[in-house]
């Protein structure tokens, strides 16, 4: 079972988000052009659809999160669809229920999508490959491995400011990337659409071994990184880290790869600053930049929205060609 | 059934077979006679030997019973995965004879109780003879040495830490010395545990995309020079169990080559699968050490066939199904190999990797070199331990033709060429293919 294969069904359809590497760049596109057209609606005063009236979702979160757990849900309630949120760090894997056990009682519950956040990298994958055929899996996040919803607001957000032309953009993503499944789906992401150039900016003790095999230009430096680059993407640096001997100090972090308009000035002069969120300000990157003119991430916040809709109407229109 | 009291009994001919001793350099069409349980003739019928069991091992390789030096039967502590009845079983089936089981029981084979609970459990389900290493620490604690010598008039043939970490080299330096007193063969599994750092793959491409907490080349080669450098220190005799990296096996035969009494094995799921298996993300190929890369695999099978590996050993780690349901990080590492370890060794001679003198040499007469044991030859007067196969007949890997409880391999649906058809454990049949 390839990612392909669990991913999008024989009529080349989305059947299961669960992270870019396995999609194409039809499907990719796909997406963002269905995400504009629920950007729209989202601005207007009557914001829902009933695209999803009757269905059940249940964000299966093993995992702390607010941000993409609420917009997760405001999506879903968008498209009309019930939304359950389970929290299972305080419920049933305390008690022993492995996580088979949990999805299985769920699933009697007739659940049509699973939304799902888990500690381990490939638990989408697993969940995905046991699920009933009629149910559909989003990858909120799994591990260190992907963050695929994320990825694709990031790239609405550029298409957004940048225009449809990657082949043009020199985009660098700066800071924890060992840790981060954000950067993973965002490097897959970005060479799908063809982006001209994609560099990953970091020391080597957050750095992967063997980062080459994740497809972009590796750069020690924050100044050379982002030279001449129209994007900068800044990722969140765990507090943690300190204590691995990763970093000797916040202080030499933002010293050395922190973002301030100052360094920013190697970049192109219309570069647009994102992040992923929430901001250690002072740590990755100073107030200025982060609320700047150039930075766009409120606008990132906005558009996980109409990215997850999108998501979600897919993998559920599938559905109901199906059942029709 | 003419049996002389007191001697001469369950006479045995092996009729027709290709006999292949790499003990003693033979490789030849002839019968072989056993009576007593030892063998008492390869060639010649023994004046007077009148027959009371006759095999026929045409077409057939007839070589000593195979040993293994890294099976866990899972008992005593968890039954619910596999048994020494059901594992037995598995390794009878599968040639081998002689088993070795490393201390990490539960509870810890630290006592003699313990070795002798499982000496005596395989005694009684009579199809193959385990051999347990004994903990070189009380409770694999790495903190305070471990009887030893108690361990080893047990029956244990060496004594190991398993995969668990030693509190400093000092405890380490104290044991080898210690080991080294009794002449104790030291087993060891080179792993820096604070360099492994609860990883679950070889840091390397795959785990970088897939976002797997990645356990790096040097975990192994760091422990490997550590552990040489106590080796000359001490001067114990020192076996490196399950080496998965090209480097460890130069720095092994670099250290054998200066006289170092060292010995070293390799494990066949790592001669077959590397990082690429793990791919999509199958928890299967979730073993530990990790699957390296694919020139790590042809430095592991150059070593075996050069001799720096001196045994083949199959890592067995049988395991209820459940264990390997989850995320690929949160399954238990593994692979249950006793049933593929002279196949998968077969195709390795299929695939011109070594000859089939040198296999046999890798599971028979090298491992018990490094146990100390007399068995694993042919030799006028050995134990009857014998292990026949077809080397011709097709068969597929599947839970029908699967013997040890444990069915979590990632060779499942394999084609295998070679089967065992007899395997005879003290000279007395305790397996038969049909």
């Amino acid at each position: 079972m390839n990612n392909q294969g669990l991913q999008i069904d024989d009529r080349g359809r989305l059947r299961h988000f669960l992270s870019i590497s396995g999609l194409n760049r039809q499907l990719l596109t796909e997406i963002l052009d269905t995400a504009e057209s629920f950007a729209g609606l989202t601005e207007q005063t009557v914001k829902k659809v009933p695209l999803l009236r009757g269905k059940t979702i249940v964000n299966l979160f093993f995992e702390a999160s607010t941000r993409t757990r609420t917009t997760f849900e405001l999506a879903a309630k968008r498209l009309s669809a019930d939304v359950l949120n389970i929290n299972i760090t305080q419920s049933s894997a305390v008690k022993g229920e492995t996580l088979l056990d949990t999805l299985r009682n769920l699933e009697a519950m007739h659940v049509d999508m699973f939304v799902v956040r888990h500690a381990d990298s490939g638990a989408a994958h697993f969940i995905a490959g046991k699920v009933a055929p009629h149910v559909s899996v989003i990858n909120a996040g799994d591990g260190r491995h992907s963050h695929p919803t994320q990825a694709m607001l990031d790239m609405f957000t550029i298409r957004r400011v940048k225009g449809p032309d990657f082949g043009r953009l020199r985009v660098a993503i700066v800071g924890d990337i060992l840790h981060s499944r954000v950067a993973r789906s965002q490097i897959h992401a970005l060479n799908l659409l063809n982006t001209g150039e994609v560099r990953i900016v970091a020391p080597r003790t957050l750095m992967p071994a063997h980062a080459e095999a994740l497809g972009a230009q590796i750069y020690h430096d924050l100044r050379t990184g982002i030279r001449d680059v129209d994007v900068v993407i800044m990722l969140r640096l765990q507090r943690e880290r300190m204590q691995g001997a990763l970093l000797p100090s916040e202080h030499e972090y933002y010293e050395l790869f922190g973002l301030t308009e100052k360094k920013l000035a190697h970049a192109s002069p219309d570069v647009t600053v994102m992040h992923p969120g929430p901001i250690n300000r002072g740590v990755e990157m100073d107030s200025e930049v982060a609320d700047g003119p150039r930075s766009v991430i409120l606008e990132q916040v906005t558009h996980g929205i109409a990215v997850r809709m999108a998501v979600m109407s897919m993998a559920m229109s599938r559905r109901k060609d199906r059942d029709e | 059934m003419g049996i002389v009291p007191g001697n001469n009994r369950n006479r045995i001919c092996i009729h027709g077979g290709r006999v292949i001793d790499p003990a003693n350099a033979i490789d030849a069409l002839q019968d072989v006679y056993l009576a007593d349980g030892r063998i008492v003739s390869l060639g010649n019928r023994p004046d007077g030997f009148e027959t009371d069991q006759e095999i026929d091992a045409g077409n057939c390789i007839v070589c000593p019973g195979l040993i293994d030096l890294g099976v866990r039967v899972r008992e005593p502590g968890q039954e619910h995965k596999a048994s020494i009845a059901t594992e037995s079983l598995a390794a009878a089936s599968g040639g081998v004879t002689t088993l070795c089981c490393p201390p990490d029981t539960d509870p810890v084979t630290d006592t003699p109780a313990v070795a002798e609970l499982v000496r005596l459990r395989a005694e009684t389900a009579g199809k193959t003879r385990i051999v347990p290493l004994g903990a070189l620490t009380r409770g694999l604690a790495g903190e305070q040495l471990s009887e030893m010598a108690a361990l080893a008039r047990a029956g244990c043939a060496g004594v190991s830490n398993a995969m668990r970490p030693l509190v400093n080299t000092l405890v380490q330096r104290r044991a080898l010395e210690y080991a080294s007193t009794f002449d104790l063969t030291v087993f060891l599994h080179a792993n820096d545990h604070a360099l492994a750092n609860k990883g679950c793959a070889h840091e390397g491409r795959v785990a970088a995309r897939l976002g797997l907490p990645g356990i790096p080349e040097a975990a192994e080669t760091a422990a490997v020079a550590r552990d040489l450098a106590l080796i000359e220190q001490t001067g114990v005799r020192a076996h490196f169990c399950r080496l998965t990296t090209g480097r460890a096996a130069r720095m092994v035969a670099r250290a054998q080559f200066d006289g170092a009494p060292i010995t070293a094995d390799v494990a066949v799921p790592y001669l077959f699968l590397s990082e690429v298996d793990i791919s999509d993300f199958d928890s299967r190929c979730h073993v530990i050490p990790p699957l390296r890369t694919v020139e790590d695999r042809q430095r592991l099978r150059e070593a075996l066939q050069n001799g720096v590996f001196s045994a083949l050993c199959s890592d067995h780690q049988p395991h209820e199904p459940d264990a390997k349901l989850g995320p690929f990080p949160s399954t238990e590492p593994g692979i249950s190999g006793l049933d593929t370890l002279l196949p998968l060794g077969l195709r390795l001679v299929n695939e011109h990797a070594l000859d089939l003198d040198e296999l046999i040499h890798r599971l028979t007469c090298g491992p018990a070199g490094i146990l100390g044991l007399p068995y694993g030859t042919l030799s006028i007067g050995a134990t009857a331990d014998i292990c026949i196969f077809n080397p011709e007949l097709n068969w597929q890997l599947d839970t029908h033709s699967m013997r040890s409880n444990g069915h979590n391999t990632p060779f499942m649906g394999w084609e295998m060429q070679g089967r065992v058809t007899h395997t005879l454990l003290n000279g007395e049949l305790v397996y038969s293919l049909d």
